[in-house]
């Protein structure tokens, strides 16, 4: 068990210019001891690349990895005791479950009976017992990432696990099981777990802490709460939720904000904001369509009313920008095209500049 | 009929007609001739003689067929025995990226590009005592060393010849089968902490199991064929400790020209091919994958 520190960049180009050659921007971050993360972000935004560095696969161009306060920067995955779970199943074919279980076991030479123990333990856990001495190689994908997340288990000893999205390959209903049985081993065990998804869903229920990543940068790492109520940056507000955030144009001097010319009030009482052009987000969530003619509410045509099951998803638009809005009912009698009055600013909006949140 | 049973129609079968016109032409016919000449004794066009099993039986009593057989025997499970392991040690010791593994590619093939015969002349020249590069070096460190002269000698050139020839193919094709393996098979055993040895056992030589099948059954086939380089190298000698199967077949089909047990042999010949491929691969192909038994961590 350690707590993992990293104050780094990496690039796989050997001489990067600008910041579109870094697969990794430099970023500091620390991960605690114990903790359950999740890595978020679109595919390609630098997190397998992340996992790689902490594990030791990879060498980071530029900066430290600090195990505990330890440099391991150049350590090996085997000398950093570190376990990790890829995104396909990774088997060894001559091998049972049993043995491939116990192979991490067996390379560090831990004495047969207590491997065997162990190997018991995990495949209970699994719901394996019963496949223990079936070779390996003649089941099927799921079965064969389950023994890939029980070689990653199986050490009781490791600094952290590190999953690689490793439910891609699993069916939906097990996916749940194995999350749900990932955060009880969490619980059980103590163990540090670092879990990459491009999975919203996946990420916010299994950690307590989720960092989002776009594009090489971490932009942004907290609860899941946290993430939704006060995004910090304008991408964790889109890509976190369904529908995401929406997003209009603002016009601020100081003190209260226009959008398309309507006047919306006050930001926050007594709070003073940047002059000039910014951006404000609201989520779906909390804009409220309110009687017309509201001061501070903004008039707009309705485009399309969703039936989401629960509830209905409101798009209207004014000037070209669209604004999603989640009500429990549904259009009733008013028609597609009509004006509708929504008040988008409120105690839960947020206020951008430059996708760096300022209020 | 419901609508979930197809109709029945077997007319898909006269799509496979060109193919068996075209092997029935380039296979089947010329071997039926052989079938043909092994059942008679044909003296002359006109005077044929229906001889049954005779040629088969004469021929499996001929001591000369036995000699070559056993010697035939003993080269090919060398060249599988020596080029196998050499092979795969090759494969492993090739760089996978880079300009260095294209001209790793290029160099190791080169052997494979010459034409057989050219092996033999170049194996020739090599082994001469006078000017051959690898003769006078071995008369040089005192060894009296001439593949015309000495039997064992004769026998290990043959060999080394062949292993200089054809162990390239067999480190290509492992080169392609280690190629193909994911590198998360790799990341894992690293995570795993498993040793260079572990990964060469658990991970590169079961993933290799497709291609070194392949390369097994061609290297046995080509070597219980093997006629052009020993032709040119030693003609089969001295005496006949280098006649190998083909070389005797070829004796007795052109030298002496006796096409009947040439005929039968050869039908004895090709059945023995058949019958050991089929062994082997059958046992590469079961050999690590059967269901273990206890076998707890």
């Amino acid at each position: 068990m350690a707590r993992i520190e990293l104050d780094l960049a990496h690039s796989y180009k050997a001489n990067p210019r600008q910041d579109e050659d870094y697969a990794l921007l430099p970023l500091k971050m620390t991960f605690e001891d114990g903790g359950a993360y999740a890595l978020l972000g679109p595919s390609g935004c630098g997190k397998t690349t992340m996992l790689n560095i902490m594990s030791g696969l990879v060498v980071p161009s530029q900066g430290t990895v600090r195990f505990d306060g330890q440099d391991v920067t150049r350590a090996t995955p085997q000398a950093r005791n570190i376990a990790q779970v890829f995104q396909f199943p990774v088997i060894y074919d001559t091998m049972t479950v049993a043995e491939n279980l116990g192979f991490p076991l067996r390379n560090r030479r831990v004495p047969a009976d207590q491997i065997k123990k162990r190997v018991g333990e995990i495949a209970e856990m699994l719901d394996m017992s019963g496949q223990l001495n079936q070779r390996a190689s003649g089941l099927s994908a799921d079965a064969k990432q389950k023994i890939s997340l029980g070689r990653g288990l199986v050490r009781s000893d490791v600094s952290a696990v590190l999953f690689d999205e490793p439910l891609t390959v699993i069916d939906p209903h097990l996916k749940w099981q194995l999350r749900r049985k990932l955060k009880q081993i969490h619980n059980e065990l103590k163990l540090t777990l670092i879990y990459v998804t491009h999975d919203q869903v996946e990420a916010l229920t299994f950690a307590q802490q989720v960092v989002v990543m776009t594009r090489g940068r971490a932009v942004q790492m907290g609860p899941a709460a946290e993430l939704f109520e006060r995004p910090s940056h304008s991408f964790v507000g889109y890509f976190i939720g369904s529908p995401g955030m929406n997003f209009l144009p603002v016009t601020s001097d100081g003190n209260s904000l226009k959008c398309c010319g309507v006047p919306l009030g006050q930001a926050r009482a007594g709070q003073s904001l940047p002059a000039g052009n910014l951006k404000l987000g609201v989520r779906p969530e909390f804009v409220e369509r309110v009687e017309p003619h509201i001061p501070g509410a903004l008039p707009m045509v309705l485009k399309q009313v969703q039936d989401v099951g629960t509830h209905f998803i409101w798009s209207a638009s004014i000037d070209g920008h669209v604004v999603k809005a989640r009500l429990a009912v549904g259009a009733g009698a008013t028609a597609l095209g009509e004006t509708v009055w929504f008040r988008v600013l409120g105690d839960k909006s947020c206020i951008y500049q430059n996708e760096e949140i300022v209020a | 009929m419901s609508d979930t049973t197809k109709p029945v129609n077997q007319k898909a079968w006269f799509l496979i007609l060109p193919v068996l016109v075209c092997v029935a032409f380039s296979a089947i016919l010329p071997l039926m001739t052989v079938v043909n000449y092994s059942v008679q004794d044909i003296i002359s066009p006109e005077r044929r003689i229906f001889v049954g099993t005779e040629w088969f039986a004469a021929i499996m009593r001929d001591e000369e067929l036995h000699g070559a057989l056993w010697r035939q025997m003993q080269f090919s499970l060398a060249v599988l025995l020596i080029e196998i392991p050499l092979g795969i040690l090759l494969a492993l010791s090739m760089p996978a990226t880079g300009w260095k593994s294209s001209a790793t590619l290029v160099l190791v093939s080169l052997s494979l590009l010459i034409p057989w015969n050219v092996v033999g002349t170049i194996w020739q020249i090599f082994g001469r005592a006078d000017i051959g590069l690898m003769g006078a070096a071995l008369q040089g460190m005192g060894i009296d060393y001439s593949y015309t002269g000495n039997a064992t000698h004769a026998w290990l050139t043959v060999l080394l010849m062949d292993v200089w020839h054809w162990t390239p193919l067999v480190g290509l094709l492992g080169y392609a089968g280690l190629r193909a393996i994911p590198d998360a098979y790799y990341q894992a055993a690293r995570i795993d902490g498993a040793s260079k040895w572990a990964v060469f056992w658990y991970v590169q030589l079961p993933k290799m199991r497709g291609v070194l099948v392949i390369a097994v059954l061609l290297r046995f086939m080509d070597s219980f064929m093997i006629y052009t380089e020993p032709f040119v190298l030693t003609g089969g000698g001295p005496g006949n400790s280098t006649t190998f199967l083909s070389q005797f077949l070829t004796q007795k089909a052109v030298g002496q020209f006796d096409l009947g047990p040439a005929a039968a042999f050869s039908l004895i010949y090709f059945l023995i091919i058949l019958l050991l491929c089929f062994v082997l691969f059958n046992w590469m192909q079961r050999v690590g994958t059967q269901p273990k038994e206890g076998g707890n961590g």
